[in-house]
């Protein structure tokens, strides 16, 4: 039942990401309602298949890599519904849908739904760890869609072709804005998921350990070189991108080693 | 009743054509001269239009004698190319003018204010009956909706709206920017006007006559700089307008490397409207500066305009709509007042009009 909610919720994204694409290739994109109202509609069944789930389960549904990608996908389109109308980011929509779709056709199709055999019993620190740290995941997911969308614009500029889309993008500078606030959000949520970690009362796998220092080292580098401006907005926004790909790469070992050593 | 329209333009006539017909005739006079029931004027740079309703059929010529403006000179002296609407045919041509289909530049904003003002003129003088008054408030709605619902409006094409459309989408506000300009050109004085006009109030002019900079930098409320200085100006400023005679590039990758590297965060955006150009080309591909030349300049000018064409066809259809919709309308309401007054609805007019 609750994979059907996310079906649908998958259509909703899909919709967004349609019509986007017709619209860019009829060169005629324009930002509008359908787009947010899609995004909108599609988080509201996510949030339906996350509560069922964790109904079912008893605690946050978050115990194998197909629950992580929902919650991933879940967070992502949160933070977009958080940001975008609040910097005037429209059309981040348009970037953030088809992200959403990627991750949730995955989570769909790809074998990882595996239930663990016994109920794992609610362990609130473990609980708020891992779902405080894929919130700020979703914060890196949307530094990496205004990156995406600043290399698109800034590449226009440069070469002097400019497709419709560009009357819609917003301006360097208030991208880079985005991208800016976006890391630091990200960096102190994550920072807090990396600190409740301890307080989970085991320990933790030391490779989970290490890949999420590892993320975080690198959000932090990318963070200290853009406070002592030692890398142009454009370095910044390319690594936006990779330092999510790292992070997504990450995760899923992260997951991947949780479930062949679940914690209690 | 027959609603026609009788004018020239840019596509059929010279300007020397429409200058001839542009002289002191106004809607009241051609009311009075070619006895219609109602009547407006539209007159711009690229156009002289009657628009009027009338119970019998008043003749071109009619029209074309009304607009002259030396009586003595009968306009079959130079056979003026004049068009005629009639009808349905009529109302499409006005949709299209004031949603700026049929301007030079397609798109543009201004035929939108002209045809208002030009029935805002006539509204009040009793010129304007129920007829055209319907009629201009729907042609008014129509271009809304074409600009609303197309992208015939989008993109800049002209020198000054393009630089202005390229800052503001390198720096969103430009009330924040620095600009100097380089070189006292006219068309670098219209660019940095349309910057000013859209918030920009730090403005510094440098040129190799300081006396020319400081006449320029009073004229557009900004500050003259010694020609000397301008290289130490660019560490500072946000855009950089340039158009002197040097015939060699004044600014290189050599020379502004170093003034980079202590702005790395933020960018330059270059506009260089010289010939021969005053900035090497090769300091587009450096990070964070935003070279335009005047080829690229036209190129995203004739890149709007592609887009605004690609458009047409969609702005055809919604007013397409409208025509049928209102011709439907004001038959429906005409037909009705008919039954109970015995006149001949429009419908019928209309129809008896498409000749």
């Amino acid at each position: 039942m609750d994979r059907y909610i996310l079906i649908v919720s998958t259509t909703c994204f899909l919709a967004a990401v349609v019509r986007t694409s017709l619209a860019l290739r009829a060169g005629v994109f324009r930002p509008g309602r359908f787009n947010f109202l899609a995004i909108v509609l599609g988080f509201v069944f996510q949030t339906a298949f996350l509560s069922i789930r964790g109904h079912a389960l008893g605690r946050c549904p978050i115990t194998n890599l197909f629950e992580v990608f929902i919650f991933l996908a879940w967070s992502v389109a949160a933070i977009y519904m958080l940001v975008g109308p609040a910097y005037r980011l429209s059309l981040m929509g348009a970037f953030t849908a088809p992200l959403v779709v990627a991750l949730q056709v995955v989570a769909l199709i790809a074998p990882i739904d595996i239930r663990h055999p016994a109920k794992l019993p609610a362990n609130p620190w473990l609980e708020f760890h891992a779902s405080i740290s894929l919130v700020a995941y979703g914060a890196f997911a949307l530094a990496c869609i205004a990156g995406v969308m600043y290399l698109v614009q800034e590449r226009q500029l440069k070469t002097h072709r400019l497709h419709s889309i560009f009357y819609h993008l917003p301006p360097l500078s208030d991208l880079f804005a985005a991208i800016t606030r976006l890391l630091w959000w990200g960096f102190a949520l994550y920072t807090l998921g990396i600190l409740s970690g301890f307080f989970t009362g085991h320990p933790l796998p030391r490779v989970q350990v290490v890949a999420a220092i590892g993320v975080w080292l690198l959000y932090a580098a990318i963070l200290q070189a853009r406070h002592l401006r030692w890398l142009a907005p454009k370095r910044v926004a390319a690594l936006c991108i990779l330092g999510f790909s790292v992070a997504l790469t990450l995760l899923w070992g992260i997951t991947f080693t949780a479930e062949m050593h679940p914690l209690p | 009743m027959n609603l026609f329209c009788i004018g020239l333009s840019h596509h059929t006539a010279n300007v020397a054509t429409l200058e001839h017909f542009a002289g002191s005739a106004t809607a009241e006079s051609i009311l009075r001269d070619a006895n219609c029931a109602e009547a407006l004027l539209l007159r711009t740079c690229n156009r002289v239009e009657v628009y009027g309703v009338s119970d019998k059929r008043i003749s071109t010529d009619d029209i074309a004698r009304s607009l002259t403006r030396k009586l003595h000179r009968d306009p079959h002296d130079f056979a003026p190319p004049f068009y005629r609407y009639e009808a349905d045919k009529c109302v499409q041509h006005l949709f299209r003018v004031a949603s700026a289909l049929d301007s030079m530049v397609i798109g543009e904003s201004e035929i939108f204010g002209q045809t208002k003002k030009a029935y805002e003129s006539v509204r009040t003088s009793g010129a304007v009956g129920p007829y055209l008054h319907r009629l201009f408030q729907r042609a008014f709605r129509v271009a809304k909706q074409v600009r609303t619902h197309t992208e015939i409006a989008r993109g800049a094409v002209s020198v000054g709206s393009v630089a202005v459309d390229l800052a503001q989408k390198i720096f969103g506000k430009l009330s924040d920017c620095k600009v100097l300009l380089l070189g006292a050109g006219e068309i670098s004085e219209r660019t940095a006007r349309a910057l000013i006009s859209r918030g920009v109030s730090d403005l510094r002019v440098s040129n190799r006559s300081f006396d020319r900079a400081c006449e320029l930098a009073q004229a557009v409320g900004g500050r003259a700089v010694p020609f000397d200085e301008w290289p130490g100006q660019c560490r500072e400023i946000d855009i950089l307008i340039t158009s002197t005679a040097s015939e060699t590039p004044l600014l290189t990758p050599g020379k502004l490397a170093p003034i980079l590297r202590e702005r790395l965060d933020r960018p330059l955006f270059i506009i260089d409207i010289a010939v021969p150009r005053d900035v090497d080309p090769t300091v587009n591909q450096m990070e964070g500066v935003y070279l335009y030349d005047i080829d690229s300049i036209r190129s995203v000018a004739e890149q709007s305009l592609a887009l605004r064409r690609q458009q047409v066809a969609a702005a055809e259809a919604i007013i397409a709509e409208h025509v049928t919709d209102f011709v439907d309308s004001i038959s429906q309401g005409l037909s009705r007042a008919s039954q109970s007054t015995e006149h001949p609805s429009l419908e019928d007019s209309l129809r008896a009009s498409e000749l």
